[in-house]
């Protein structure tokens, strides 16, 4: 096992519900298939174990809701994973009891991202979450007493009916559980789906509203003392995501289960979504069916350079050579958007709240030749 | 055969949607020029667009047998922009079959097709068509169009190309009615080329009317007004596909394959003749056209501008009346400021360069030619806003003498518009009971916006409309410029009226606020008359742009997500530090409707 992947991520579907505004692969209840899907996971790592490296860096559960699967199953694929630095588990703050808590702990995870999203009740209805705010505080309280010391909450904002001082509510909130790492985004409300048709009309009365609502965020948490280390992410010092710090670097990474995605080599591959055929190929000693894609040199340098400008560490202008627009670069800079430092490139304060156009501005032209 | 007794030579003219087209088809059936099974719709409008509008674009000449005669039918435009082209045809003819609407009676077109075969003192044989609507009036129409012409009303002819009845009285009566071709076979040879087009494999193909004399195949022929030389590679006629003959015949009507592959070196209008026995004189030359309306076409793509070059070059063959210069914009870049005979030519060449040279152009708003006395004294003649001097001591502006036929309800609502568009009343007229013509001295540059629109919305229709331009006269007028972040924008500056240039700045400042996408920063918008401001409106930059998360799983999409924005960014135009959409810079065609 010395393939050089230091990463691993295990995508666990289940979910007790689907809530209106999510789009990862997800399956709900099906708690008599948890078995044979962890078995699955278990082949799928055994016939991908050539490219990990003999030491992982980090291990990440997510979902659906990891911490919807059946404890026992949990516990027997934890066991079975390899021992990293960090291992994060995903987990939905009305799955988590005491018992699950120390289950957790025993079993060698080290880090809890739980997924409160908001401490209102009416704006926590609009998302279809299956829980209230007694029960994220109470999440969080377990997950204390039996012994994390890294906990990172997930909020939305820009909830349809969420004012200004609804994001005040919940941001003062979060710091006052006193976490190590916050996720903040800002709800997508994707075309055609049931929350866009139900809420539509709503989210495009608070657009502008909630054009301000980033900078509420940021101003907030920094002022908090939380460092705000990528566009959507803050922590307490040295309590970084590594996992994702590890997308955002550029590294490579393996990736298990239904939908899974990874990048290993100058190669990219998905699993395809399909439990049924998951299932079928493992069960019979195959890999599972999944889409291929070639990452060519200078499509994975624009990558780097889309990842990189998400952090607030420099990035190295050498990696991303060719995939930089000088000009644009220039022009960026005039404009007090991006800055060139000893260590590379940065986004200045304003540059990272525009990061999005700042990036598709200093991206260089692609090659004619179009990838996939 | 083509003794000059046997032949006739005649254009149909007519408003459009008159039935002139239909008529052509019938009369290649009738004659049996094509069979039915050859027979589609308006088989002489061969241009995939003229089929498309149901416009003739360009004259073309197809000779049909008929009871012992050669009648070469010389098809023409009927629209206001191209009278230059209707011209051309008529001087080929002896006479015109003037074709009327049995239902919609004389219209301003009708007008101005007959008094140019009047001017052209051609035979005009009078006919009113689609007799078989419900709605149709044929005497009342007769009637109109006799006292038009000077007949009496018995010699309309009445038919319905429709149907096909009467179609063979219209042959007869070209027989009877037009004079037989004037000109001296044996004399030195003298053809008047009337049209040409380019041919990708033979060069340059010219129409030609013999009037004196013969052309024969391999005869080397000399363009007189020009000078250039060439060998006759093919003669021949339309019946109504090519077909090659040894020779060409005082009084006939036929093509020249000259295989010349410089577009530019054989003009409509020029005459040609034999470089061996050549004649002495040319024959009157048709009168240089005027571009009226001007406007800038930029490629999209700036790689493309020598493909448009290409383009225009061909184009101007077939269209003699296309005039166009390089020009420089900061704002578009490499292009061409072009001169159109009117609004629908403009809209013709630029789709006939995006259709059948497959450019992708940006025209920006049109506008018309000035004549400007500068404070030094020097007179110029600007075709381009951006390069009105700011200091002027004299600006003068075309006029033209308008002519509306509408019912008689409406008159109010066309003199109010007149009246809104700087118009002077000149004269009314009764048609008959129900209908007026209406006569108005307006400024060109008044009507080269969306006058078509608002006339047709305001008469619900019923109004139809024409001009001549009647010459110059000095107006009150300013060059508005528009600045993005504090620079000019050259395509985007206008010349307007004095009295109407707030409410112009105003309208167009508002319009690029909405037009102009938000920016990274902040972006003022003015509108200044000199070094004043007239307007002026801030698009407020942008406070967030991010792709909220970006995980393992999702880097393809989001990385294809920035690609498509990059893409999108290339169809915009980088107008110093702001992106301006290519939409924006038509925002000041569409300013009229608000402007009142």
């Amino acid at each position: 096992m010395n393939g050089g992947v230091r990463h691993l991520y295990v995508h666990l579907p289940f979910c007790a519900s689907r809530c209106g505004y999510c789009d990862f692969v997800t399956l709900v209840g099906r708690r008599e298939g948890h078995a044979a899907y962890v078995d699955a996971l278990l082949a799928e790592l055994w016939l991908e174990r050539e490219c990990l490296d003999d030491r992982a860096e980090t291990v990440f559960l997510g979902g659906g809701t990891p911490t919807f699967t059946r404890p026992e199953e949990l516990a027997r694929l934890l066991a079975a994973l390899p021992r990293a630095a960090e291992v994060t588990v995903e987990a939905n703050p009305e799955t988590v009891t005491p018992v699950l808590a120390v289950l957790l702990r025993r079993a060698g995870v080290t880090r809890v991202s739980l997924g409160a999203q908001s401490f209102q009740p009416a704006l926590l209805a609009v998302l279809e979450r299956r829980t209230r705010p007694e029960a994220v505080r109470a999440a969080f309280y377990y997950l204390r007493d039996a012994g994390f010391d890294n906990i990172s909450l997930d909020l939305i904002y820009g909830i349809p009916g969420q004012s200004p001082a609804d994001l005040d509510l919940d941001l003062a909130e979060a710091i006052a559980l006193g976490p190590e790492h916050l996720s903040c985004y800002e709800l997508e409300a994707k075309p055609g789906t049931r929350f866009t048709a139900a809420h539509g009309e709503e989210l495009l009365r608070q657009a502008e509203a909630v054009e301000g609502y980033f900078e509420l965020v940021v101003e907030t948490l920094v002022g908090a003392g939380f460092r705000w280390y990528e566009t959507a992410n803050f922590c307490r010092p040295g309590r970084q995501a590594r996992h994702n710090l590890g997308y955002w670097r550029g590294e490579d990474y393996l990736g298990l289960g239904i939908g899974a995605v990874s990048t290993v080599a100058g190669v990219r591959w998905r699993n395809r979504p399909s439990l049924a055929g998951y299932l079928r190929a493992l069960g019979e000693g195959r890999r599972p069916p999944r889409d291929e894609e070639p990452l060519e040199p200078d499509v994975a340098r624009r990558e780097r350079l889309m990842l990189g400008l998400r952090l607030d560490e420099p990035l190295s202008l050498a990696r991303v050579e060719g995939a930089l627009d000088g000009k644009a670069l220039a022009r960026m800079e005039r404009l007090g958007l991006a800055e060139r430092r000893a260590g590379g490139l940065v986004l200045t304060r304003r540059g990272r709240f525009l990061g999005g156009g700042v990036t598709a501005e200093l991206m260089a032209e692609s090659p004619a030749k179009s990838t996939i | 055969m083509s003794s000059l007794e046997t032949i006739r030579n005649f254009s149909i003219v007519a408003h459009i949607d008159h039935g002139k087209s239909t008529l052509a088809d019938r009369i290649l059936e009738a004659t049996q020029t094509l069979s039915q099974r050859e027979m589609r719709e308006q088989v002489l409008d061969s241009m995939e667009l003229e089929r498309e509008r149901g416009i003739t674009i360009k004259a073309q000449a197809v000779r049909v047998l008929w009871r012992g005669h050669q009648l070469n039918l010389i098809d023409t435009p009927g629209h206001v922009d191209f009278t230059y082209e209707v011209s051309r045809a008529l001087q080929a003819c002896e006479g015109a079959v003037l074709v009327v609407d049995a239902a919609q009676g004389i219209e301003a077109q009708t007008l101005a097709n007959a008094y140019l075969a009047i001017e052209n003192s051609l035979e005009i044989v009078p006919v009113v068509n689609k007799i078989d609507l419900p709605q149709a009036d044929p005497d009342a129409a007769a009637a109109e169009v006799a006292q038009l012409v000077g007949e009496t009303p018995e010699r309309v002819l009445r038919i319905s190309a429709k149907t096909g009845e009467g179609v063979e009285d219209v042959l007869d009566a070209v027989i009877e009615r037009i004079p037989p071709p004037e000109g001296d076979p044996a004399a030195p040879a003298r053809a008047l080329v009337f049209d040409s087009s380019y041919d990708q494999y033979r060069g340059v193909v010219a129409f030609v009317r013999m009037v004196d004399g013969r052309f024969s195949t391999r005869q080397r022929l000399r363009a007189m007004a020009a000078g250039t030389r060439f060998e006759a590679e093919e003669l021949g006629f339309f019946s109504p596909d090519r077909r090659p003959t040894p020779t060409l015949e005082a009084g006939e009507v036929g093509y020249v394959v000259t295989g010349l592959k410089e577009v530019s070196r054989l003009r409509v209008g020029d005459t040609l003749t034999g470089q061996d026995d050549p004649a002495a004189e040319p024959l009157p030359g048709y009168k240089d056209v005027k571009p009226t309306v001007f406007a800038g076409l930029f490629p999209t793509d700036s790689d493309d501008y020598p493909d448009l070059r290409d383009a225009l070059e061909k184009l101007k063959l077939n269209d003699a009346s296309l005039f166009y210069e390089p020009e420089t914009s900061q704002a578009l870049g490499f292009g061409f400021r072009c001169g159109f005979l009117g609004l629908l030519h403009m809209e013709i060449v630029r789709e006939r360069l995006e259709r059948e040279f497959d450019l992708d152009l940006l025209v920006t708003a049109p506008n018309v030619a000035y004549r400007v006395l500068t404070k030094a004294g020097e007179e110029l003649e600007v075709h381009n806003p951006a390069e009105m001097p700011r200091e002027v001591e004299l600006v003068e502006e075309p006029y033209i003498r308008a002519s509306t036929i509408v019912p008689k309800d409406y008159v109010g609502a066309v003199m109010e518009l007149n009246n809104e568009r700087r118009g002077r009343y000149h004269h009314m007229e009764y048609l008959s009971e129900e209908r007026v013509l209406l006569a108005y001295d307006l400024p060109l540059a008044e009507i080269v916006y969306d006058y078509y629109d608002q006339l047709k919305s305001r008469t619900r229709g019923y109004a139809s409309f024409d001009y001549d331009i009647i010459g110059f006269e000095p107006g009150d007028l300013v060059r508005l410029d528009v600045l993005l972040a504090g620079d000019p924008v050259d395509a985007l500056s206008l010349i307007v009226h004095r009295d109407g240039a707030y409410a112009r700045g105003r309208a167009l400042v508002d319009r690029l606020r909405e037009e102009i996408p938000r920016q990274l920063f902040d972006v003022p918008v003015q509108a200044a008359i000199g070094t004043r401001i007239i307007a002026r409106e801030t698009i407020k930059a942008r406070r967030k742009d991010v792709l909220a998360k970006c995980y393992g799983g999702d880097i393809t999409r989001k990385r294809k997500l920035l690609e498509r924005q990059k893409k999108g960014k290339k169809r915009m135009k980088q107008v110093g530090f702001v992106e301006v959409p290519q939409e924006a810079f038509l925002a000041v065609l569409n300013l009229d409707g608000d402007r009142r």
